[in-house]
């Protein structure tokens, strides 16, 4: 990192931090400036960064938003007529909770919540901060480790805004929460939203993150902590459909307890650079975790998938499926960590990544990583990267259908694997589309 | 359980059976490495001025590199002045027959069931003992020549072939390729050389049996392995070490270079010293294994059984330059007691039509940590490229690790790369299933575990598979529970 780059970012901290925060708050952001600060940003050096390269971001200031953040609208009516227009592509289902952010700010104009179960929350991070801040003091402060992340750092420094969503103990969320993150506007702008979700014991939800924007020189740092209590039930979809020219890097933290059940739905398509970490720790007895994942990276576009799933505790299952199809000069990365500790006895985890390459251009890098101190356990992982089968070809053209047309249906079915992972209709309808859209196929083949 | 956990901890202390010392004088230099250290080795050994050269060379590119933390394995920090670079056998410097070899050195060799007289020794296996810092003998070497083989303690090699030498040593692994290979390419005192001529099947099987046995002594080694076009040779390495406190470091490196049509076979059985079951002592085995298939149709294997060592940290590896070119790692790596062991192979595909297949068995009883990291590689041109690779792991004990870190980069289309890898333990309901029908817990787990390395023995030359069964029954000795 130039040091100029870490001056442009403590200048707008400065000018950031004045405002009527509780104290813990501006100790909060200071410590993730500081340690921002100490880390600078990643080089390849570091094992965790060997195939993605962030450098370029050194080359550019962004505006991480440094007129105060305050709740309500203080986008400008440009920006907003520019939003709605993401905003229809974005849209699953009008019946849906819909919180809107434009570049990393609640906006009420597009947002819609419908009535809630009493003791549910549906609220906006800036909203609890200057209302009850006592309330997500804890979440915010819990252990999230900046310590060996920039990023998460940065998002600290900055932290302010994003969505609350709060499911207090036997209660099913009415209706999914679809969170929208739209950027707008040409500038360099630098959003840093904080999503926490809690789920109370037995509790129920969906959420839907979804991430659009326009102009290509935005930059989504976005972290979403999400806490099950025993017997939790949380379905996490996330649409990546970022400008093509965006930086997105995310994180996403799960603490889970006992029996309960987390299901991660990844969905990558857009931004320059889509990074995407997803931690989860099985802190509990007979959890279960499945992550599924689609990448699908063209032109230029380098796609980094990250998961860790670490088994602390006796009795729980994972099952990971992460799916690649790499066309032109894209790259993707994916590193699939799986840690089993002592006391994790009986673990079963399965872990799959297959990768499907479509241009002799593109690359794909390809790292499942297995580490176990326990002994009874039953772990496998598996990862194949190559191209289409010829025999699946040749069964399609030998019941006449043309070539091209015959590759398209195969990779189609290769990536609707995934989707068919999904259970809420208007997320699976969409994604179809996305898919059908981009391979030029009509609906008729479903 | 808890009865067959008692019996089975009176096996626990598995006895080291190489881990006697020679009591032999020895001319050693002083410990420490510098420049001079460098100039005297090469001074002992009457190198030519270009060998010295390369030395100097690896010296200075050492002292810029930093010692590597990546791998997953954990120690002190060396103090590599400590330690003796080195130590040699007191006796005349060049041995015309086996006569003349120390009837001492060759009682040892003897004890290590590694007789040097020609009409003892086992059948069609040509051995070079390399002691300490020294080879001190080399079997069948006539016959060998005759086939026009050229098998040679390396320091002979370069006084008699420099050219050979000189064309091939560091072409695979140049002297600045990792920090212990560039501490090896400054220092190393001896090794074996092989080169087999064009269109030669080599008649029988060469080995190399390396010993420490001097205190603080690193033991560096270089071994370099030519074939020509359509040539073929089969290679075993065999290694022990007396039982001592302190860590030594043994870093050698080995050179594989394959031409067209031509196939090496390299075996290696590594039962270095572990330490006691306290972790204490032990060989640190840091070795650079790297073989290229430069020719068309080529053919490198490697096959490992790794019992010994306190660490292990190794990874044979094949660049598959020549088109159709073949590369293959077989391995069982076993961790017991407080040994680690970071090892894997790496397969770079270059060339068109390149195959590879990887089959690695980890087994980790005690507190013993294993991890496999490999890397796979197809480059733009492998055209058609195809690796298939199996990592297994088993548990035996609940404070043991095991651990998988492959790496997979494909750049070409038509290449496919499949990697599968499994981890579980030696079932409770396995072992009651033998011990009904009259087995030992012992011997039921013996025959799980030779069953679960069965694919890698089968390609190991018979009298090192048998070996290789015996070392693994010793080393798991009581740690089944």
């Amino acid at each position: 990192m130039i040091a100029t780059e870490i001056e442009t970012y403590q200048d707008q901290h400065a000018a950031f931090q004045t405002g009527s925060s509780p104290d813990w708050l501006v100790a909060l952001r200071q410590r993730g400036l500081d340690a921002f600060t100490r880390l600078g940003l990643p080089t390849r050096k570091l094992e965790d960064w060997r195939f993605t390269n962030v450098s370029s971001l050194t080359k550019t200031a962004y505006d991480a938003g440094t007129n105060g953040l305050t709740a309500g609208d203080t986008a400008s009516s440009e920006a907003i007529a520019e939003a709605s227009d993401l905003l229809q592509q974005a849209s699953l289902d009008e019946d849906y909770h819909r919180l809107v952010f434009i570049n990393g700010r609640y906006n009420e104009k597009l947002s819609q919540i419908h009535d809630v179960n009493s003791g549910v929350v549906i609220d906006t991070l800036a909203n609890a901060l200057s209302n009850r801040p006592g309330e997500v003091q804890q979440q915010l402060e819990s252990e999230l480790d900046f310590n060996d992340s920039a990023f998460a750092a940065l998002n600290t420094a900055f932290v302010g805004d994003g969505a609350i969503i709060d499911v207090p103990e036997g209660v099913t969320l009415d209706r999914p929460v679809h969170l929208v993150f739209l950027s707008t506007g040409s500038g360099r702008t630098l959003s840093n939203p904080r999503n926490l979700i809690r789920i109370g014991k037995g509790g129920k939800a969906n959420v839907i993150e979804s991430f659009m924007g326009h102009g290509d020189s935005y930059f989504t740092n976005a972290i979403t902590q999400v806490t099950l209590a025993d017997s939790a039930e949380l379905d996490h979809h996330k649409l990546q459909h970022e400008q093509v020219g965006a930086l997105h890097i995310s994180t996403t933290g799960v603490d889970q307890k006992a029996s309960s059940r987390f299901r991660s739905h990844y969905f990558s398509f857009g931004a320059s650079i889509a990074r995407n970490e997803l931690d989860c720790l099985l802190d509990g007895e007979n959890i279960e975790t499945t992550l599924n994942g689609l990448y699908m990276p063209t032109g230029d576009q380098l796609m980094d998938c990250r998961t860790r799933i670490d088994h602390a505790m006796p009795h729980c299952n994972s099952y990971e499926l992460y799916k690649g199809i790499l066309d032109d000069k894209a790259k993707g990365v994916f590193n699939g960590k799986i840690f089993v500790r002592e006391d994790a006895q009986k673990t079963d985890a399965k872990q799959s990544n297959q990768a499907l390459l479509l241009s002799d251009d593109a690359v794909v890098n390809t790292k499942p990583q297995l580490e176990i101190y326990a002994d009874d356990v039953r772990c496998t992982h598996g990862a194949t990267i190559g191209e289409l089968e010829e025999d699946a070809l040749y069964y399609l053209r030998a019941r006449g259908v043309p070539a091209d047309l015959a590759r398209q249906i195969l990779i189609f079915a290769f990536a609707n694997d995934v989707v068919q992972g999904v259970e809420l209709p208007a997320v699976r309808r969409h994604l179809e589309s996305v898919l059908l859209d981009g391979h030029d196929l009509s609906e008729d083949i479903l | 359980m808890t009865s067959e956990n008692a019996m089975l901890e009176e096996f626990a202390q598995r006895e080291y059976e190489h881990g006697f010392v020679t009591e032999i004088e020895s001319d050693a230099i002083e410990p420490g490495l510098s420049e001079d250290v460098v100039r005297l080795i090469s001074s002992k050994k009457n190198e030519p001025e270009w060998l010295l050269e390369w030395r100097l060379k690896a010296y200075r590119h050492w002292l810029t590199m930093e010692e590597p933390e990546w791998h997953n394995v954990k120690y002190p920090k060396i103090d590599h002045q400590a330690s003796v670079y080195y130590s040699a056998p007191k006796k005349k410097p060049k041995l015309n027959s086996l006569d003349e070899v120390d009837p001492i050195l060759l009682e040892t060799y003897e004890k290590l069931g590694i007789p040097l007289h020609e009409q003892k020794v086992l059948a069609n296996v040509a051995v070079d003992a390399v002691f300490d810092s020294v080879s001190i003998a080399t079997t069948y070497r006539e016959t060998l020549e005759k086939h026009g083989v050229i098998f040679l303690p390396f320091s002979e090699a370069v006084q008699e072939y420099p050219e050979l030498v000189k064309k091939y040593l560091g072409s695979v692994i140049p002297t600045s390729d990792n920090y212990y290979a560039a501490l090896n390419s400054a220092v190393f005192s001896d090794g074996s050389f092989c080169f087999i001529p064009k269109g030669v099947r080599c008649p029988m099987e060469l080995s190399t049996y390396f010993r420490i046995n001097a205190e603080n002594t690193g033991q560096f080694e270089r071994t370099l392995i030519v074939a020509e076009e359509g040539a073929y040779v089969s290679y075993l390495e065999g290694c022990t070490a007396p039982k001592r406190d302190e860590h030594q470091l043994h870093a050698a490196v080995v050179e594989l270079v394959a031409l067209d049509d031509a196939e090496i076979k390299y075996s290696t059985v590594q039962n270095w010293y572990p330490g006691d079951s306290e972790g204490k002592g032990g060989i640190y085995n840091f070795v650079t294994k790297r073989g290229a298939c430069r020719g068309e149709n080529s053919k490198i294997s490697w096959t490992q059984v790794e019992t010994g060592s306190a660490i292990t940290w190794k990874y044979p590896s094949v660049i598959l330059q020549g088109d159709n070119s073949v590369g293959e790692f077989y391995s069982v790596a076993v961790t017991a007691n407080h040994q680690q062991a970071d090892t894997g192979t790496k397969m770079i595909h270059i060339g068109k039509n390149t195959k590879s297949t990887i089959i690695s068995k980890g087994i980790s009883a005690g507190v013993g940590q294993n991890s496999y990291r490999g890397e796979v590689k197809m480059m733009k041109g492998a055209t058609n490229g195809r690796n298939f690779s199996q990592c297994d792991s088993l548990l035996i004990g609940d404070r043991c690790g095991a651990h998988t870190f492959p790496y997979i980069e494909v750049r070409n289309t038509t290449a496919k790369v499949e990697h599968e890898a499994s981890t579980s333990k030696v079932g409770e309901d396995q072992i009651y299933y033998l011990r009904q029908r009259g087995l030992s817990t012992e011997d039921a787990v013996n025959m799980i575990v030779n069953g679960f390395c069965k694919e890698v023995y089968d390609v190991l030359p018979m009298e090192f598979a048998l070996e290789a069964r015996k070392l693994l029954n010793v080393s798991l000795e009581g740690s089944v529970g």
